[in-house]
């Protein structure tokens, strides 16, 4: 794939790349007490390493983060999940139930609130934005040749 | 010209019905149509005491409704198998 030589735009993603990183992490973890939450903040993620492959070339990015992390993480979403669903079976209660399974919630509005919720969407996060990434670098491989 | 008459009275009719249905949907905000009902209010009421979230949305996609965000996840899953399946070259 092509990579880019201007130097104004590399310089800017390099200045721009932990500022978008963090503002997904951000979104991510306040997914529970303000607008966002793993699909939008996976999305933030994801378009960061994005932009980062596609200004800086893909085998930089491919040595951040490396096909193994991503495939890793991309299974690791939905079994996270499919296994914290268990904690309502544990509880005596249906599969995937949050308060009913004795859940502490913690104070509303807080970082560390709303029991499984918060736990669920860091996982549909990863798993957002290593699905988008991943998806990325397979279609430039095939552009590549 | 047989195939393009009928399909011009074929697709004249779809319009049609189509367009009659649209004329029989509610209006936009109103509040007596039929997606205005205590559901709404009951997750908007209660949200914050069932799910612990401030963010309603949270609420409904991780609470309310986690069997659909997990097969959603589950959906995305297949999607990325398949596409690396068909495209990955080694």
């Amino acid at each position: 794939m092509l990579v880019v030589e201007d130097i104004i735009l590399r310089e800017i993603t390099t200045i721009l790349m932990p500022i978008l990183q963090m503002y997904g992490i951000y979104i991510i973890a306040h997914g529970a007490a303000s607008p966002g939450g793993g699909f939008a903040g996976g999305s933030v993620l994801g378009l960061s390493m994005m932009l980062y492959t596609l200004v800086l070339g893909r085998d930089k990015s491919l040595k951040k983060v490396p096909p193994k992390v991503t495939s890793l993480l991309v299974s690791f979403g939905p079994l996270w999940y499919a296994s914290l669903g268990f904690i309502g079976i544990i509880g005596g209660v249906n599969y995937l139930t949050n308060k009913g399974a004795g859940v502490p919630l913690g104070t509303p509005g807080n970082l560390f609130s709303s029991g499984l919720i918060a736990i669920i969407t860091v996982g549909v996060g990863l798993k957002v934005a290593s699905t988008m990434l991943s998806l990325f670098h397979i279609l430039s491989e095939e552009a590549e040749e | 010209m047989k195939r393009k008459l009928a399909a011009s009275v074929i697709i004249a009719l779809c319009s049609v019905m189509l367009l009659l249905t649209v004329a029989e949907l509610p209006t936009y905000g109103e509040t007596g149509m039929p997606a205005m009902n205590e559901v709404t209010e009951h997750y908007l009421n209660h949200g914050v005491e069932d799910g612990g979230a401030t963010n309603i949305v949270s609420d409904i996609i991780v609470d309310y409704r986690a069997y659909d965000t997990l097969m959603e996840t589950t959906v995305l899953f297949t999607a990325i198998m398949a596409v690396t399946i068909t495209l990955k070259q080694r």
